[in-house]
């Protein structure tokens, strides 16, 4: 496995991190670290443990071995008399706060506007004014170019529409990560390129985001570092050019020849 | 291969300027024709049968008892369909906490009170004080604090009212939690995703959009409740039922009188089939849409406030 290069600031780290759903293991001691600012792709076949792997980030999934540090902060848990305590769910939501997350199938709230969406997180989860909350979610979807839509319920706008109301939703509570989980698969062809100028935007603005992705033009072009997944271990890390052009197992080069036609 | 057409495109173009011929649908003149002399016939079988006497009807549809019953009837409706609405709620809240015990409680009321008819419950609950003359309040193995006889604890329409909750909470809670079910869990992520709290999430994403999967039955509980309190007749409670049948056992017409008491409930059936439509549509925002999807002008309106 290629090391890692040492990073100095490691914002995100995945400790040894296990996870199996009964006897089927999808992660095997997981040890990654991002630096802050840092955009890390991660690709992989389905079913390499990718997106559990991003889920474990924001607690969508509990892990079953290991640490996720968010900041010097372990995820989910307390580090007391040299052992993990799991927390209440209370601070488990204050924790979920400091992260965004973008879903493959956008999950918009179908009864609330454009606008509502936005500012629910706000409202919500940082207990600010409806006036101050709304107030932010315009300033993200004018971020997102979407201002104008804001009166839109999601059924009245396109898919690549609805999956920038959700990175505008993910960044209105001011999240220190963001998490995009295969945030284009579900889009036509000719919706893809507007979510991910968006994406690029970001990365470039410094946030430390953490990208599933099966577009290989965006993980060369955006990434910092890219990471290869398969059966639940890391097999490559490294520069989008180590990574995409020489890669050090076969199964990496099997994959990559097949996503490339 | 050429398709017969593309020979004689001038003929294709000619006849293509000229406004299409439908194809005719005989059957559905056909079908009209048959129901609507159906129809006729049986409003004429119904008029003219002298056995519905509808001056009978017509003189006692508004007789002072036949209202009377008509009020206990609708109240009695709406206070069991409020009270069933909040016990099911609370047995599918436990039926859905991930504590064993609770859902094994929850499961077994609603595996319960759904197997018994309702009219043996109705009866059973009439002759509780049989069963538990006394009924008292106190910690369990200890003496109670309070004693009471429990046929002084209740009226028989408190039976009723009990008897029928019972019963329609366990449909209740079965209605909820399909409703809770309908949601896709990509929602409850989401709501967690940006940090919000269980209550919040269940209040603002969840409850509105499981509302509208549920109202449909809803709909139908509460009309079912309405028909089910006639059955609270057989405890001497005067519902509406009890009132028309109360006039003829004493004066034995009893086909218009029951005619009467139809008559009232399917108007009460219309009233709450509406009030359901009225709610419905309501409840529907963002699910219907307002205009065509995608590429359409948008309206340029930034909210009061937003800027």
């Amino acid at each position: 496995m290629a090391t890692p290069a040492p990073v100095q600031e490691a914002f995100l780290r995945f400790v040894n991190v296990s996870k199996s759903y009964g006897p089927t293991t999808v992660l095997r001691g997981i040890d990654l670290e991002v630096a802050r600012g840092e955009c890390v792709v991660i690709i992989g076949p389905s079913g390499s443990g990718k997106s559990t792997l991003l889920r474990c980030v924001n607690q969508l999934e509990t892990i079953d071995g290991g640490a996720v540090v968010i900041d010097g902060v372990p995820a989910g848990y307390e580090l007391r008399g040299g052992r993990l305590r799991e927390l209440s769910r209370r601070a488990i939501d204050r924790q979920r706060s400091h992260t965004g997350m973008v879903f493959q199938h956008f999950n918009l709230f179908p009864h609330l506007t454009a606008l509502q969406n936005v500012a629910e997180g706000p409202r919500g989860a940082r207990g600010l004014s409806r006036a101050e909350a709304e107030r932010i979610a315009s300033e993200q979807l004018a971020l997102v170019g979407l201002a104008e839509r804001a009166d839109a319920y999601p059924s009245e706008l396109s898919g690549g529409q609805q999956q920038r109301v959700a990175i505008a939703r993910a960044l209105a509570v001011e999240p220190s990560i963001m998490l995009f989980d295969e945030p284009t698969s579900a889009l036509d062809p000719e919706l893809v390129d507007e979510v991910l100028a968006v994406m690029r935007s970001l990365a470039d603005a410094g946030m430390t985001m953490l990208v599933v992705t099966h577009e290989m033009g965006f993980a060369r072009s955006v990434a910092d570092r890219i990471v290869f997944m398969d059966a639940g271990e890391i097999l490559e890390v490294g520069t989008p050019d180590e990574v995409l052009e020489h890669p050090t197992h076969d199964r990496a080069r099997e994959f990559l020849a097949r996503v490339r036609d | 291969m050429l398709d017969p057409t593309h020979a004689d495109d001038s003929a294709l173009r000619a006849a293509a300027s000229q406004p299409l011929i439908r194809r005719r649908r005989p059957l559905q003149w056909i079908a009209t024709i048959v129901i609507a002399v159906i129809a006729v016939q049986a409003v004429v079988l119904l008029a003219a049968n002298p056995a519905f006497q509808w001056d009978v009807v017509g003189a006692y549809l508004f007789d002072g008892k036949v209202l009377d019953g008509l009020w206990l009837t609708v109240w009695l409706t709406f206070v069991v369909f409020a009270l069933s609405v909040v016990l099911g709620t609370l047995i599918t809240v436990l039926r859905m906490s991930p504590i064993p015990a609770l859902q094994a409680l929850a499961w077994t009321y609603v595996w319960f009170f759904r197997s018994v008819p309702l009219l043996v419950q109705l009866v059973f609950w009439f002759n509780i004080g049989y069963l538990f003359p006394i009924i008292g309040v106190g910690l369990p193995f200890l003496p109670p604090f309070i004693e009471i006889e429990s046929r002084n604890l209740v009226s028989s329409v408190g039976v009723a009212i009990i008897a029928l909750t019972l019963h329609e909470a366990a449909y209740a809670a079965e209605v909820v939690r399909g409703g809770l079910l309908s949601v896709p869990p990509g929602q409850r992520e989401a709501a967690k995703a940006i940090g919000l709290g269980a209550p919040r999430t269940f209040v603002r994403i969840i409850l509105p959009q499981a509302l509208r999967a549920m109202l449909p039955p809803m709909g139908s509980m509460l009309i079912g409740i309405l028909k089910a309190t006639s059955l609270v007749s057989t405890i001497a409670i005067a519902d509406l039922m009890s009132a028309v049948s109360a006039i003829y056992n004493r004066t034995f017409e009893v086909v218009p009188l029951l005619v009467v008491a139809t008559a009232w409930y399917l108007v009460l059936t219309s009233a709450l089939s509406a009030l359901q439509w009225y709610i419905e549509r309501r409840v529907g925002r963002g699910f219907v849409r307002r205009g065509t999807r995608t590429v359409r002008t948008p309206k340029i309106r930034v909210p009061e406030g937003a800027l």
